[in-house]
C-alpha cells in the first residue's frame, strides 16, 4: 500500500510539475495569440524548451533576503504556498480504478479518503497563509498591502466557494469525491444539475488562485508585485509554480465536482475492456483539466483588473446572496426533481 | 463639501442597461473578441531571419560617401563637426594633389554619442555626409563605438536611394 502510493505520488509529482511549467508556456502562447503576436519560438522545436531555460535562469538568480524581513518567515511562506498547491491534488481522483491481474489500483494517491471536500476547503484555507506571511515578513509597504489584500479576499470568496461546493453536496449527498463522480456519471454532469453553483464556484476559484480579474494581491499598477515583490530567484520560482499549480488544481477541482470528473458519457456503452476505459477515463480527465486551464488563461487575457471596492461589493452584494438563494433552489431540486 | 457635488454628478456616468448590468453577458462579449484575435495574423517580426527595410527618409547610422571614381566626397570643412549637438563628431583636415585637395586624415563619428538627428547630414555641402538605413549598432566595447573612416566610407550605389530621396526634398 506503501509503495503504491508513494509510486503515485513520484509519478504525479513529476506530471504535475511538467504541466506547471508547461501551463507557463501555454499562458504566455494565448497571451501571445490574443495580442496578435507570435509568442516564445525560439528555445527548441516550436519553443517547446522555454520552461527549461525559465527554470535555468531563476535557479541561477542572486537570491535576496531583505535587510528587514523576518527571515524565518520570509524563508517559510513560499514552502506553505507550493506544499498547499500540492497536497490538494492528493486527493482528486484522476481516473477510474486500473486492474491488472487481479489488483485493483485506485487512481488516487489517497484512495478511500470519504471527506475529500472538506479536505479541498480546508487546504486552500491554509494557502492564504502563505501569501499573508510573505507580504508580512518582507517588511515592505507593497508586500504587506498585498499579503493584507489577499487574505479579505480569500476570506470574501472562501464563503462563496463553500456555498458553490454545497450544491455539489447536496446532489450527491456525498462529501466522498469518487462518489460524486459516480453520480454524475449515473444521472447529469454537476454543470447542468447546478449552473448557478457551478458559476459561484468557477468565480470564487478565480479569485481563490488570485487570478485576473481578482488579482488584487499582485497588482502590478498600485503594489509592484504585491506580495512577492521581495522575492527572488528560487523562492519567487516556488509562489510562481503555486500560483499555476493552484490553476490547475482549482481546474482538476471543477473537473471533478462539475464536469464529471473522469467519466466521458457513452464509453462505456462501447464495449471496451476495463483497462481502454481507465485509460481513456484519464485522458478525459486530462483534457477536461487543459480545457479549464485555457478558460483560465483566456480569461485573464480579456477582463481588466477589479477596483477593490469591487471586488468586496460583487463578493458580498451579489455572489454571496446568490449562494444562499441557490441552496434553496438546489433543495428544491433534490426534492422535486433528482429523487 | 465642494467635492461632492462635482463627481457625484449623474449626469456625467453614463445609464448602463440591465443587460450590461449584468455584467457576466458583457464578460462573454470580450471574451468572445479575445476568442476572434487567436485567429487573426500576427504583427511580429521574426527579427534576425525577417529584416526589415527602412524607407528612404529613415534615419540610421550616418556614413561617408565615396564617389563612383573612388574619391571620397568629404573635403574636411568641419561643418558637420560644428553642428553636431552631442559633439560626435571629429574631423581633422589635411591636402592631396588631386584637383580636389582637401580631404580627412581623421573623420572619427562617436557612435555612443550619435543622437542619429541628420544635422551632419542637412549641413554638409558636399552631400558626403549621408544618414544611411544601418540601423544595428552594438558593441561589445566603448572603444568599437568610435567608427573611423574605415567603417564610415561606403560606395555611393549603396546609399544611392538616400542621395535620390535628399535630391526630392532639397528641391
Amino acid at each position: 500500500m506503501v509503495i503504491e502510493a508513494l509510486i503515485k505520488i513520484a509519478i504525479i509529482l513529476f506530471v504535475v510539475l511538467t504541466a506547471v511549467s508547461y501551463t507557463v508556456l501555454l499562458e504566455r502562447w494565448i497571451s501571445a495569440w490574443i495580442q496578435d503576436r507570435i509568442g516564445p519560438n525560439r528555445v527548441g522545436p516550436f519553443g517547446l524548451l522555454q520552461p527549461l531555460a525559465d527554470v535555468l535562469k531563476l535557479l541561477l538568480k542572486e537570491d535576496i533576503t531583505p535587510l528587514l524581513s523576518e527571515k524565518w518567515f520570509h524563508w517559510i511562506a513560499p514552502v506553505i504556498s507550493i506544499t498547499v498547491a500540492f497536497s490538494v491534488l492528493a486527493i482528486v481522483p484522476f481516473g477510474g480504478n486500473l486492474t491488472i491481474g487481479s489488483t485493483v489500483i485506485p487512481l488516487t494517491i489517497a484512495s478511500g479518503i470519504n471527506i475529500g471536500v472538506l479536505y479541498i476547503v480546508a487546504l486552500t484555507s491554509v494557502g492564504v497563509y502563505g501569501i499573508t506571511l510573505a507580504g508580512w515578513s518582507s517588511g515592505s509597504k507593497y508586500s504587506l498591502l498585498g499579503g493584507l489584500r489577499s487574505s479579505a479576499q480569500m476570506i470574501s470568496y472562501e464563503l462563496t466557494l463553500g456555498l458553490g461546493l454545497l450544491s455539489v453536496v447536496m446532489l450527491s449527498g456525498s462529501l466522498d469525491l469518487n462518489t460524486i463522480i459516480n453520480s454524475q456519471a449515473a444521472g447529469l454532469w454537476n454543470i447542468v444539475r447546478a449552473p448557478i453553483g457551478f458559476l459561484l464556484f468557477f468565480v470564487s476559484s478565480f479569485a481563490e488562485t488570485n487570478r485576473q480579474p481578482f488579482d488584487l494581491p499582485e497588482a502590478e499598477p498600485e503594489l509592484v508585485g504585491g506580495y512577492h515583490t521581495e522575492y527572488s530567484s528560487m523562492k519567487f520560482a516556488l509562489f510562481f509554480l503555486a500560483e499555476y499549480a493552484n490553476i490547475i488544481t482549482a481546474s482538476a477541482v471543477i473537473t471533478v465536482l462539475f464536469l464529471g470528473g473522469w467519466h466521458l458519457p457513452f464509453v462505456d456503452k462501447l464495449g471496451l475492456s476495463s483497462l481502454v476505459t481507465t485509460i481513456v477515463g484519464v485522458g478525459a480527465f486530462v483534457l477536461k483539466v487543459v480545457g479549464l486551464l485555457f478558460v483560465f488563461i483566456w480569461v485573464r487575457w480579456s477582463i481588466p483588473r477589479f477596483r477593490y471596492d469591487q471586488l468586496m461589493n460583487l463578493g458580498w452584494k451579489v455572489l454571496l446572496p446568490l449562494g444562499i438563494i441557490n441552496i434553496v433552489l438546489t433543495a428544491f431540486e433534490k426534492i422535486y426533481l433528482v429523487n | 463639501m465642494p467635492n461632492e457635488t462635482k463627481y457625484n454628478n449623474s449626469s456625467l456616468k453614463r445609464k448602463l442597461s440591465l443587460w450590461e448590468k449584468l455584467y457576466l453577458p458583457e464578460v462573454v462579449h470580450g471574451l468572445i473578441t479575445t476568442f476572434k484575435h487567436i485567429f487573426r495574423p500576427k504583427f511580429t517580426r521574426q527579427y534576425p531571419e525577417e529584416r526589415w527595410d527602412p524607407p528612404a527618409s529613415f534615419r540610421g547610422r550616418p556614413v561617408l560617401v565615396l564617389d563612383d571614381n573612388g574619391v571620397e566626397r568629404c573635403v574636411a570643412c568641419g561643418l558637420c563637426s560644428r553642428v553636431c549637438p552631442p559633439l560626435a563628431i571629429e574631423v581633422r583636415a589635411s591636402e592631396t594633389e588631386l584637383l580636389k585637395e582637401r580631404y580627412p586624415v581623421v573623420f572619427e563619428i562617436n557612435m555612443l554619442r550619435c543622437i542619429f538627428c541628420g544635422y551632419c547630414e542637412e549641413v554638409c555641402p558636399e552631400e558626403a555626409i549621408i544618414m544611411s538605413k544601418d540601423y544595428e549598432l552594438a558593441f561589445r566595447d566603448p572603444a568599437e563605438g568610435i567608427f573611423g573612416k574605415d567603417k564610415l566610407l561606403v560606395p555611393k550605389a549603396s546609399v544611392q536611394e538616400r542621395l535620390d530621396y535628399l535630391a526630392k526634398m532639397r528641391n
